[in-house]
């Protein structure tokens, strides 16, 4: 083969080696990045596939057994696997929707002229900036069916009170509360700065065409914003689907998800199956299955966009 | 925790590697040439740093043990590692068993873990069974003691015994009374030699006009639970050690009484351990609990000083004597001053110091002799209204019957207490939180 080869591609192959000096130093400064991401990306997530794909234990790691893909096929029958899959669909739907709703608006408001604009903005953004547990355990207080401020504030109304940790609903509300408050400030920041890329004289434009408030909001501001809010749905989406720290800390650390799994996530199955029950090659296979929901849902966003730009 | 599930995988895997790195790293004070049965009593002459690897409260330092040892052997210092919940503890010293390096020169054992130590991890471990001063003292430890920590043949043992958890009932005398109903403990022991006798306590302290409002009897159904099914023949597994839940007679009768009280409204429904339960200790949300001798210290720290006389013990354990919880050191074969851990370990199980442990921390020896001494044997609890707690929990000691454990104890317990909590406060029904369990045991066994 290298005998007959033609010369075409040889004498590409000669131009490429030619052309390589000159961008050395390039390689060498995306090197670093590279180095790191192949030892903590890309490795772990192909000895997870080759974990996946094992009977093994995190007590006897040294003796895997080859099990092909019965673990797989295990998680498609496992009722654990499928409320989790659907605990996080519906956490992630309830999170995300206000919250980016809410960004929307909160980001439209900090565009005004305003007082103090910069304490507001600065203040929005301090949800983001608090730790995780701390956050979740003043939610936990918050939200304790028996001496909470919530169901005393439902009570002084006469509303009846709500177990908000043993029931189903209102336990994945109140986890995705803890979400929505954590991560609204920095969805809303990200949405200002793309709003303040809005050429002004779009809205003087539309100003004198007679638009008010509402009108200049839906047809200058929200066109202007739109690769920034795919962004924003696509970072939600991803992370709703990972989502592990607050259902794990609602059940005071149990990565059960309540006592009848009611808000148990992928995430929180997953590390459940790895770190509790010892199965890493059934958790192996749950985060691989979580990997290809999160590029199918992404890529169901971006195909939704697409048609739409197509559309518009 | 917006990251990708492989990185975080690769957070864990990283961490676990820089903390085995600096494992490495740190306590090799002086290279060591000694690595035999040791040299002396302190196992070295040269100065060394001992790491100990320990989970929740051990209470060495507490009890002043580090400075006592740093004064017999002044060229040892101590270093201890320690992780909060035994849980964390136990999942990293998996990690660093497997992967073989990170290993502190003592690490703790739990009773939760031990059988899988012991299984899957003997060889790792020193077997004191060759170590000519433990294997000396083998016939001071409670025979079951020493026998958890040993392969079914008794060739290797894994860990040296420290404290065990014989179990009585603590109690509110104050709750008790108000309710109407008596609260000597005498009188109680004999009315609760039996979980249906103890049950039907429970209802007519349910039934009282006079209860402290909002109260109940019993602080969970899990309590009653995780007693009763050690008083069985089997728990958790069969006698081989391999997991048997549905044909073991302590789960079965375990069960029968726990939904009971649960379904006689009995229990106030509380998550053990959470902080609502936690809470309990303070503000009066139930009136009695099962209680291991390390639970004392607990209800101290929660209940705080408020609660002191008002609490007691009554010499009794519905159902049989047995036991909740306790640990065992061991020494790694792959640790750097495994001589001198060697020497740390047995002077901390030596009768002495099991003694001491339970004079300034409430931990009951493992050690028989140091549970026959009269500094044990006669203590008393201020806390605990003047309770003879050396007495009660001597005795206890001495009637314990053990049933074997297995790999999986740890997660069944959990299994089938979490169904518990629902059939207390969802109103599910028994046969289906039973089935319940089930499904999510058999996740764990596969």
């Amino acid at each position: 083969m290298a005998v007959s080869a033609p010369a075409g591609p040889a004498s590409r192959a000669a131009r490429r080696r030619r052309r390589l000096p000159g961008s050395r130093t390039g390689y060498a400064y995306v090197l670093p990045f590279f180095a790191v991401f192949a030892a903590f990306s890309v490795y772990p997530w192909l000895d997870t596939l080759w974990v996946s794909l094992h009977d093994v234990r995190l007590t006897t790691y040294d003796q895997m057994s080859w099990i092909g893909l019965d673990n797989y096929k295990d998680l498609l029958t496992n009722k654990f696997f499928w409320n989790a899959f659907g605990n996080t669909l519906s956490i992630g739907i309830i999170s995300t929707v206000p919250q980016l709703c809410l960004a929307l608006g909160i980001a439209h408001l900090l565009n005004y002229k305003l007082r103090g604009r910069t304490f507001f903005r600065v203040a929005i953004l301090m949800p983001y900036a608090t730790s995780l547990a701390a956050a979740t355990v003043i939610f936990l207080e918050l939200f304790n069916p028996r001496l909470g401020l919530v169901n005393w504030a439902l009570g002084l109304v006469h509303l009846p009170e709500i177990d908000w940790q043993g029931s189903k609903w209102p336990a994945q509300v109140a986890v995705s509360a803890i979400v929505t408050w954590r991560w609204t400030g920095y969805n809303a920041l990200i949405y200002l700065a793309g709003m303040q890329a809005i050429d002004s004289s779009l809205y003087e434009a539309a100003a004198i065409d007679g638009a008010g408030r509402w009108a200049q909001f839906r047809h200058v501001t929200i066109p202007g914003l739109r690769p920034t809010i795919l962004f924003t749905i696509v970072v939600s989406t991803i992370g709703a689907a990972q989502l592990f720290g607050e259902p794990l800390l609602y059940h005071n650390g149990i990565p059960d998800g309540g006592t009848q799994n009611q808000y148990q996530t992928l995430g929180l199955l997953m590390y459940q199956q790895g770190w509790a029950n010892d199965r890493l090659g059934l958790a192996s296979a749950t985060a691989w299955s979580m990997f290809l929901i999160i590029v199918a849902a992404v890529g169901v966003n971006l195909w939704l966009a697409r048609r739409r730009e197509r559309r518009a | 925790m917006r990251r990708s599930s492989t990185s975080r995988l690769a957070a864990v895997l990283a961490a676990a590697g820089l903390v085995a790195v600096a494992g490495c790293g740190n306590s090799a004070t002086v290279n060591e040439a000694d690595q035999g049965a040791g040299s002396g009593p302190c196992g070295t002459t040269q100065k060394t740093t001992v790491t100990v690897g320990l989970f929740g409260t051990f209470g060495f330092k507490e009890a002043g043990l580090w400075d006592a040892y740093h004064k017999r052997c002044p060229n040892i210092t101590i270093k201890e590692d320690d992780v909060e919940q035994s849980a964390d503890y136990w999942t990293r010293l998996k990690t660093r068993l497997a992967s073989g390096s990170g290993l502190d020169d003592v690490q703790g054992i739990e009773i939760g873990f031990v059988a899988d130590v012991v299984q899957n991890h003997a060889d790792q471990f020193v077997n004191w069974n060759k170590v000519p001063n433990a294997a000396a003292d083998k016939a001071e430890f409670f025979d079951w003691k020493w026998q958890l920590a040993s392969t079914p043949d008794g060739s290797k043992t894994v860990g040296l015994g420290t404290d065990i958890g014989p179990e009585a009932i603590c109690y509110r005398k104050d709750l008790l009374d108000k309710a109407g109903l008596p609260s000597d403990p005498q009188t109680l022991a004999s009315k609760w030699q039996t979980w249906p006798d103890f049950i039907d306590f429970g209802k007519q302290y349910e039934a009282s006009s006079t209860k402290q409002a909002g109260s109940h009897f019993v602080d969970s159904a899990a309590s009653v639970f995780s007693t009763a099914v050690y008083q069985g023949h089997e728990a958790y597994d069969d006698q081989q050690g391999n997991p048997d839940v549905q044909g073991s007679d302590g789960v079965q009768s375990a069960w029968k009484y726990a939904t009971e009280a649960a379904q006689a409204h009995i229990t106030s429904g509380l998550q053990q351990f959470s902080p609502t339960w936690n809470k309990a200790f303070s503000n009066g949300s139930f009136a009695v609990l099962a209680c291991p001798t390390w639970m004392m210290g607990y209800i101290q720290s929660q209940a705080g000083d408020a609660g002191s006389g008002k609490w007691d013990i009554a010499p009794v354990l519905p159902g049989g004597a047995t036991n909740w919880g306790g640990s065992w050191l061991g020494v790694p074969t792959a640790a750097q001053h495994k001589a001198a851990a060697i020497a740390l370990v047995e002077w901390l199980s030596a009768k002495e110091q099991q003694v001491t442990m339970w004079e300034k921390g409430g931990h009951f020896p493992s050690n028989s002799q140091a549970a026959a001494d009269p500094a044990v044997a006669n203590a008393k609890s201020a806390y605990f209204s003047n309770a003879p707690v050396g007495q009660i929990f001597g005795d206890i000691a001495n009637k314990m019957k053990i049933p074997p454990i297995g790999l999986y104890d740890t997660q069944i317990q959990q299994a089938l207490t979490t169904q518990l909590t629902n059939v207390e406060t969802k109103g599910t029904a028994p046969d289906k939180a039973w089935s319940d369990a089930l499904d999510a045991i058999k996740q764990v066994t596969g």
